[in-house]
């Protein structure tokens, strides 16, 4: 085009294909790899989703957006990569035992959630607790989840730099069914194996255990939970405990996936996908959080293939996600960890 | 449901997750052996030797030079996620004026550092800083194209010359700024070298080019693209972004193209995940990777899989220049020069070898720099009227028992 | 404790604060006006002392660049207050409102955009016209959702607006739009006076629209759609049964936010030159709500402070960045968003309301009303009428 023709060039072209295309459907990339993205995005949905449920735990019971949720997170990351370091694993590939290597696994498996258990717990107590004493309007409390997630942040930053951690390879994923024509490899079963295993856990303290009908009984009403004699902080901090127990297993397999995923502010983005596919669920909503998760993962990975490029993974996402929020406002799945209050 | 049922479930679905990662981790055990991972078709020697001009000015001079007030200052990144980049460049800074102080009692330079995180957003407000501070004659800076871009036009409006020891771009030297010197090649000249590395010495007949969306990775891809030309198949190209960490979809994409070397136009923390998902798919080709990726950081992050990749960079290998290599090494608690460390000391070398020729404000340092003629340790250095240099060399490297070495000029 | 207390006095353990507060508003408004001349020229003098000790943010960044920046802030949070603090809408994507003002900006100035160019003043109006438009189609579908849920679709949208950024090929992603335009005037050395480097005049301009924003929105406030906002914000059901028309008014506040987002987006761009993607993440959306909430939503003093705090905290800060603490043989790294964020939490755990908590002014000509049918100033809530009523019994 001359100089004035592109000088009067119509707003509205700009956002049309403009020779360097944003949108390149590719409905035949799309076929071929719909069964490669679909076991992908299940396997980082399943990721999200173990982060998701402790941003709906969270919020069920506290009617509080944890921003710092991220945090404890990248918290348990950072104590996979140090545990695996300590036990020896690094860049190179492992030749290890199928024991000794179960049992490396279990252990990055417990540091990780005990570290994060250990963060979200003094996250409640430093910052949210004495909020809660003074009867602070619910903005506060996310004021302060964000300067929490800041400093989490910065402070692992002042222990460990900018860069991200050299990678710790668990080990080497191979092929072990072909399925549609795509391989699935072993990393991919075990995450997803793994996280069921832990979700189905989770559901079954929160909906058949005492402090489970605890937690659901202080998301109900907190003054007659009190009343009833549930001791609600105890309950609070035993769900900030189950969230990071969950972020911790999530970070485990985060790690698996991406070995050199570990940095300082490596959460924050994982972090607000998982919370929007907590919302897409049904914030409150454990088995929602769940169901979000794994949609979030799909719909990513489908997005952005149909649509050629990789930046359209998130928008694909959120998109979804404001789609479904004006036609069904409480999520998919609705609210329901104590039947939602109004 | 009661408890005792409820704990049998649970043991059941455990032992058969522990089985299925069992089975997983046998399969791995028995077939890894090695344990460095795919090397791809072409294995190019290591080379050791790195011919260095004999007469390379150094900052030390003659020792006898006389000044008084004057400061080099860099601007730049020292902190973010590309900060190492910046901390590359200012140790090489910081070891040039050492070594010029100490040889010249008379002339005592000072040197300030001014940190802009690498974003294009921050640095004019510390420029302007920079440029207001009257008794800063000269800088070296900024180390990335989208910072340099954004902060050219305040150096013109102070007359400050300021040297870039790594912005590639090519357009930084079409604004008509008369401040601007670029110490290396640009990407109109790494692009083409990277294209000619692929098809001659990889000898890769097919390539996927992935390009990140920073200046400096998209400008680099369409050099490289426009010489590759058929080599470069373009249904397997693909774009990622900036702090990207899941490369599924890419990776599906390239493997479905079998193609015999990928190449990935951006840095290095977004090119280590990349390349280790690459491998863990099964690629077994060529990873070529430009000078923003080559970073010991790539290698870290990457693991074993990083023993695919290769390098071209406008930058010298200063670990091959053993004076250089042990001063750094002595001032740096034993680090090797990191990518861009000799061109900022070099950079520097030309500034400090101005200010002990006598210029004493920023107009005398200015024509000082535009007039130079002579060899640095890395190469020689003679600028153009836009500021680039007359010539410039791509260097090659790869990725060797967990260290980058180099392979010869491309 | 005593039950007479008809005629009732004002609290005699009044803190020297509150009194000064009571003072001030049993001043007539000109009076007020004449008392604000003092604080607005020193507002206006602050760049030129740019070696003030312990506040300049020299010699690591350029004192009126610094307060250039704090002033943008100051009208974000301005704009997100009337959103937030007045109508009580959680928006967390406030940042995509002031990124479509900073790309209007660009793309109507900048030479690296093939849209048609307009000076740089006239694309101010017309930031804020497109950002308000887009308020609007954001609002009209989401406004029905509630609480938290509004907060969710709204972080959605700043995010996709970000995305956008990153995708459109016009808008150039990172690589960014050059050379953005700026108001006219050269000076004595050929230098624009509105230049990159000039921190001052831009300070000057900012702080111009500033005043001008706060006589719009004070008017806003006193007015019946300020009474409405205020309703809706306590308890929106009620509103509704009253009669007020509350998605109408909510929509309103939306747009007007928007507007003031767009418009200091817009400024923004305007002194920085350049305009590319890397600025518009959620961090600053919750940073603009931060600055909103540390001040005390709803009071528009009291959010000019906040915003004033968190934009300076960091840049006075600037020094730590890089810096390494030597511990032993531990290493720390620095950066001033560590302070940051500590001193978030702790302000916040000790002033929960915010640095000046919200009044409420619901009578309309109620300071003439006080003082011909009482004789003394007009009572003003510190929180909320709840509060108030209780402390006259």
């Amino acid at each position: 085009m001359s100089q004035q023709e592109r000088e009067a060039v119509h707003p509205l072209t700009l956002f049309l294909a403009d020779g360097n295309s944003w949108i390149n459907f590719d409905v035949t990339s799309f076929k071929t790899l719909f069964w490669d993205n679909t076991f992908n995005g299940l396997t980082y949905g399943a990721i999200y989703s173990l982060i998701a449920m402790g941003y709906t735990l969270v919020y069920g019971v506290l009617r509080l957006i944890n921003f710092a949720h991220s945090e404890v997170f990248i918290s348990g990351a950072f104590a996979v990569y140090f545990t695996l370091s300590y036990l020896g694993f690094g860049g190179a590939h492992p030749s290890l035992s199928p024991i000794a290597l179960v049992g490396d696994l279990l252990l990055a498996a417990v540091a990780a959630m005990v570290v994060s258990g250990i963060v979200a717990i003094i996250l409640e107590r430093v910052a949210y607790r004495p909020l809660r004493k003074r009867n602070a309007p619910p903005l506060v409390f996310l004021i302060t989840a964000i300067g929490a997630s800041f400093a989490i942040q910065y402070i692992w930053y002042a222990f460990r730099g900018a860069n991200a951690e050299s990678a710790v390879i668990m080990f080497v994923p191979h092929p072990v069914f072909t399925v549609f024509g795509t391989n699935i490899d072993d990393q991919q079963i075990t995450i997803v194996a793994a996280a069921i295993l832990v979700m189905v856990v989770v559901d079954r303290f929160i909906n058949h255990s005492r402090f489970g009908r605890g937690i659901r009984a202080v998301a109900q009403d907190p003054d007659t939970a009190t009343l009833m004699g549930v001791n609600k902080e105890r309950i609070i901090m035993i769900t900030f405990l189950v969230g990071g127990l969950l972020a911790g297993a999530a970070a485990l397999f985060y790690v698996m996936r991406v070995p050199s995923g570990v940095q300082y502010n490596g959460g924050f983005n994982l972090g607000i996908k998982a919370f929007a596919a907590a919302v897409l669920g049904g914030i409150g909503n454990i088995r929602g959080a769940m169901l979000g998760g794994v949609l979030i993962g799909l719909i990513g990975d489908y997005g952005q293939t149909l649509l050629g490029a990789s930046t359209w993974s998130d928008i694909i996402a959120f998109v979804a996600l404001v789609v479904i929020l004006m036609f069904r406002p409480t999520g998919v799945l609705g609210e329901s960890l104590g039947k939602a209050r109004v | 449901m009661s408890a005792a049922r409820f704990a049998r479930a649970v043991t059941v679905v455990a032992v058969l997750s522990l089985a299925l990662t069992g089975c997983a981790a046998k399969n791995n055990a028995t077939s890894s052996g090695a344990g460095s991972g795919p090397t791809g078709p072409v294995n190019l020697p290591e080379q050791t030797a790195l011919p260095v001009p004999g007469d390379a000015a150094k900052p030390a001079g003659d020792g006898k030079a006389k000044c008084s007030g004057v400061t080099i200052a860099y601007a730049g990144a020292e902190s973010g996620g590309n900060a190492q980049l910046g901390i590359n460049i200012y140790s090489g800074i910081q070891l040039a004026i050492n070594q010029h102080n100490t040889a010249n009692p008379g002339c005592q330079v000072a040197f300030k550092k001014y940190d802009t995180a690498g974003d294009p957003a921050q640095a004019p407000g510390v420029v302007t800083q920079v440029v207001g501070s009257k008794d800063i004659i000269g800088a070296v800076g900024l180390p990335f194209s989208g910072e340099s871009k954004a902060t050219g036009g305040i150096f013109q409006t102070g007359g400050l010359v300021h040297i870039t020891p790594s912005a590639t771009n090519p357009s930084l030297t079409t604004n008509g700024w008369t401040t601007f010197f670029r110490a290396l090649g640009n990407d109109s000249v790494q692009g083409p070298a990277a294209a000619k590395f692929l098809t001659g010495k990889l000898k890769a007949k097919k390539v996927c080019v992935i390009q990140d969306d920073s200046d400096y990775g998209i400008g680099l891809a369409k050099e490289t693209n426009a010489t590759l030309g058929g080599s470069a198949d373009t249904a397997c190209s693909d774009k990622v972004t900036t702090g990207q960490k899941d490369f599924s979809s890419t990776v599906s994409k390239v493997m479905a193209a079998k193609p015999d070397a990928v190449f990935y136009s951006g840095y290095y923390a977004e090119g280590a995940p990349f390349d280790q998902q690459l491998v863990n798919k099964g690629f077994t080709g060529v990873f070529l990777g430009p000078d923003g990726t080559k970073d010991i950081a790539f290698v870290k992050q990457a693991g074993a899989a990083s023993s695919n990749a290769y390098f071209v960079c406008p930058c010298v290998p200063g670990e091959l220049i053993p004076s250089f290599a042990q001063a750094y090494a002595a001032a740096n608690s034993g680090a090797a020069p990191g990518t861009y460390s000799l061109e900022g000391y070099d950079a520097a070398t030309v500034l400090l070898a101005g200010i002990d020729s006598g210029a004493t404000d920023r107009a005398a340092l200015l024509n000082y720099v535009k007039t130079y003629n002579a060899d640095g340790l890395s190469k020689h250095f003679q600028w153009n009227s836009t500021g680039e240099l007359a010539n410039t060399t791509v260097y090659g490297y790869k990725v060797q028992n967990g260290k980058i070495v180099f392979v010869g000029t491309v | 404790m005593t039950t007479t207390a008809k005629h009732v006095r004002p609290v005699t353990r009044e803190s020297g604060i509150r009194r000064f507060r009571t003072w001030w508003n049993s001043l007539s408004r000109p009076q007020q006006w004449l008392g604000m001349v003092p604080v607005v020229a020193l507002v206006y003098l602050l760049p030129l002392w740019h070696t003030m000790p312990i506040f300049s943010t020299e010699p690591n960044k350029d004192f009126p660049i610094s307060l250039f920046s704090a002033a943008v802030l100051v009208l974000v949070a301005l704009g997100l207050n009337v959103v937030v603090g007045q109508a009580g809408l959680l928006d967390l994507g406030y940042v995509g409102f002031f990124a479509i003002g900073t790309y209007v900006t660009a793309l109507l100035t900048s030479k690296d955009s093939t849209l048609h160019k307009l000076p740089y003043l006239a694309t101010l109006p017309l930031a804020m016209l497109v950002t308000m438009v887009a308020g609007l189609l954001l609002g009209t579908p989401t406004l029905r959702l509630r609480g938290d849920y509004l907060a969710i679709v709204t972080l959605g949208f700043g995010e996709i607006v970000r995305l956008l950024a990153t995708i459109v090929p016009a808008v150039k992603g990172q690589v960014g739009l050059q050379e953005v335009g700026h108001p006219p005037g050269t000076q004595a050395n050929g230098q624009p006076i509105f230049g990159p480097t000039n921190g001052t005049a831009w300070y000057w301009l900012v702080v111009t629209v500033i005043i001008i924003v706060l006589l719009f929105i004070g008017n806003l406030e006193r007015s019946r759609v300020g009474r409405a906002w205020v309703a809706i914000r306590e308890d929106e059901d009620a509103a509704q049964i009253m009669g007020v028309s509350t998605f109408k008014f909510k929509l309103w506040a939306f747009a007007i936010g928007a507007a003031i987002g767009g418009l200091s987006g817009a400024l923004q761009a305007g002194q920085v030159g350049f305009v590319n993607n890397q600025d518009f993440g959620v961090q600053f959306s919750v940073l603009y709500l931060a600055a909103v909430v540390l001040g005390g939503s709803g009071n528009k003093v009291g959010v000019m402070l906040g915003a004033f705090i968190v934009s300076y905290l960091p840049n006075r800060f600037t020094f730590l960045s890089g810096t390494t603490v030597q511990i032993g043989k531990l290493a720390l790294h620095l950066q001033q968003y560590l302070v940051f964020g500590l001193a978030l939490i702790v302000l916040m755990i000790f002033r929960p309301q915010g640095l000046l908590g919200a009044r409420l002014r619901l009578l309309a000509n109620g300071r003439q009303a006080y003082q011909r049918l009482v004789g003394r100033p007009e009572q003003l809530s510190s929180d909320s009428a709840l509060t108030s009523e209780q402390e006259a019994v």
